[in-house]
């Protein structure tokens, strides 16, 4: 089915390599916009889902300073934006995205979802990464007199690099592959143009050749964060 | 000098209340070194705990110098840390730190200057004989030398007080006496108010010049090791002669003629008939 498809592009070689040079700018495209909403989001997310998280570890019911009642207020609205699936997610912040970004299309309207859902994904990385620290550190710190804000600088951030950075690297991961909902709102990206040439107009090879870049993004990404989780690790 | 005055602590749990330590009341005198034995569970830990109120008592004071740490805000709580240093069975040191950081951080969390901060800590590892080890990580070093590292991050901060829980128990007997000698030198030469947490009557033989012992959250036995190196001191409860017989006794005679200690029945096997005699 699929070898059979290929001709109807009108490739003349039968590996459809012209088509794809002949597409290499538009390629060059939607890696760009796929770069800038992983560049904007990611990052946005760490910044925001950070504290977020620190926040859920320490208020918790046997964190650093218990808040139980706005712990559980808080641990629930996080599971809930965790739930939606992220294309009904997409849709149904548009207000928002048009508040935020001024549009609702391209990929700037994009970013507001994905950092929107990253957050919270973030935050639960963050908590569960303190959490498995155990209480021996915090312990010595808090009897060395450390105040809460030093334990979380000094002692649970340090501690637990190693593991956020692999847990970046999961969330960058995924990521890529959740940008390739972004064409939904005109956002682009390489995963939206494998879906818009391959799987709209059955140029299979285009589409093997955009699937191919998003492997490699993903190795990249994969063994760049282990390599620098492994570096930082000192266990 | 550190009063404990009645202190109580009851932890509140699904099923019920559980007193870890009841009404204990201790003078620990300036300078001396106080050991702490008893069993598993005995409320050691919690005890030692409550002297620097990581664990704050339900009931009773803990005074230090004269200065009722229970009735201090959190703040000031913090600052009086700061006089305290105290070091665990699993050394607690940060794996991402060197071991010259892991000190550094010590002074850092009492307020001292950057500055100050380097040459400190490192006057402390060379204390306890480290100075080459300044940039190993925790990973990198014996359990002996980890414990060392984290005497010295106790130390670096000029406590009144040592708090030890345990300070012995995964290291070998080698070790032990070498990182002991090392909490008794510098008990001597700063003349820092120590308290020795155990389960080894050895390690109290060794180092405490005063020794309480523990059972249900209670201390129910006080002794002078001078006093049992002496011979003199006799064991007034069935937990002190235990713990002061060193020698562990099985029983090893068949199981057939046994019976069970809480029943008084025969044992029986795995398929409910009594244990045939040999
Ligand atoms: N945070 C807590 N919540 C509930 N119970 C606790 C808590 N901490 C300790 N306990 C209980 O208090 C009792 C005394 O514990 P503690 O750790 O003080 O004993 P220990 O003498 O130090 O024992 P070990 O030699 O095993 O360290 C134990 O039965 C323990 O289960
Ligand atoms: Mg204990």
């Amino acid at each position: 089915m699929l070898s059979a498809s290929a001709p109807t592009t009108g490739s003349e070689s039968g590996l459809g390599l012209d088509r794809i040079i002949e597409l290499l700018p538009e390629i060059g495209v939607a890696m760009g916009q796929t770069f800038v909403m992983l560049l904007v989001a990611i990052p946005l997310a760490i910044l925001l889902g950070t504290p977020l998280g620190v926040w859920l570890y320490s208020a918790s019911p046997v964190g650093l300073k218990p808040r139980p009642r706005a712990h559980r207020i808080v641990d629930s609205l996080v599971n809930t934006i965790r739930s939606f699936p992220f294309l009904i997610l997409l849709i149904a912040i548009i207000p928002i995205t048009r508040f935020i970004v001024g549009t609702t299309i391209g990929t700037a309207a994009v970013i507001v979802p994905l950092t929107i859902n990253a957050i919270p994904y973030f935050a639960r990385f963050v908590e569960q990464n303190l959490t498995q620290l155990g209480s021996g550190v915090v312990e010595a710190a808090r009897a060395m007199g450390a105040t809460r804000g030093q334990i979380v600088r000094d002692v649970l951030l340090v501690e637990a690099r190693p593991a956020l950075i692999g847990s970046i690297t999961i969330m960058t991961v995924s990521f890529i592959s959740y940008s390739a909902m972004a064409g939904l709102v005109g956002g682009g990206g390489i995963g939206d143009f494998a879906i818009r040439y391959g799987y709209y107009r059955y140029e299979t090879v285009v589409m093997l050749a955009a699937i191919v870049l998003m492997i490699a993004l993903v190795q990249v990404v994969q063994i760049g964060g282990t390599r620098l989780a492994r570096v930082l690790d000192k266990r | 000098m550190i009063s404990l005055r009645n202190v109580s602590t009851t932890f509140r749990g699904k099923d019920g209340d559980f007193t870890a330590v009841n009404d204990v009341s201790l003078e620990i005198p300036a300078g001396s070194i106080q050991g702490i034995i008893g069993f598993s569970g005995a409320g050691k830990s919690t005890l030692l705990r409550n002297i620097n109120l990581l664990e704050r008592p339900t009931r009773g004071q803990v005074v230090l110098d004269g200065v009722d740490l229970t009735a201090l805000d959190d703040e000031r709580l913090r600052r009086e840390r700061h006089q305290i240093g105290m070091i665990f069975q699993h050394f607690n040191l940060l794996n991402n730190r060197t071991a010259l950081q892991n000190v550094e951080l010590s002074l850092k969390f009492a307020g001292i200057e950057k500055a100050e901060r380097r040459r400190r800590a490192q006057e402390a590892l060379e204390i306890v004989d480290l100075a080459e080890k300044s940039t190993s990580y925790p990973a990198q070093l014996s359990g002996g030398q980890k414990q060392r590292v984290a005497i010295a991050r106790a130390l670096v901060t000029h406590p009144k007080v040592l708090l030890c829980d345990e300070p012995t128990s995964a290291v070998d007997p080698r070790t032990t006496a070498s990182v002991l000698q090392y909490i008794a030198d510098i008990n001597q030469s700063l003349g820092i108010t120590t308290v020795v947490v155990t389960h080894e009557l050895n390690v109290v033989k060794a180092i405490a010049d005063n020794v309480a012992v523990m059972e249900n959250g209670a201390v129910v036995e006080r002794f002078d090791v001078a006093d049992l190196a002496a011979g003199t001191f006799e064991p007034g409860t069935e937990i002190g002669r235990y713990l002061l017989d060193e020698e562990i006794h099985l029983d090893r005679t068949p199981l057939a003629g046994r019976r069970d200690p809480a029943s008084g029945a025969p044992l029986r096997g795995r398929d409910g008939k009594e244990l045939a005699h040999a």
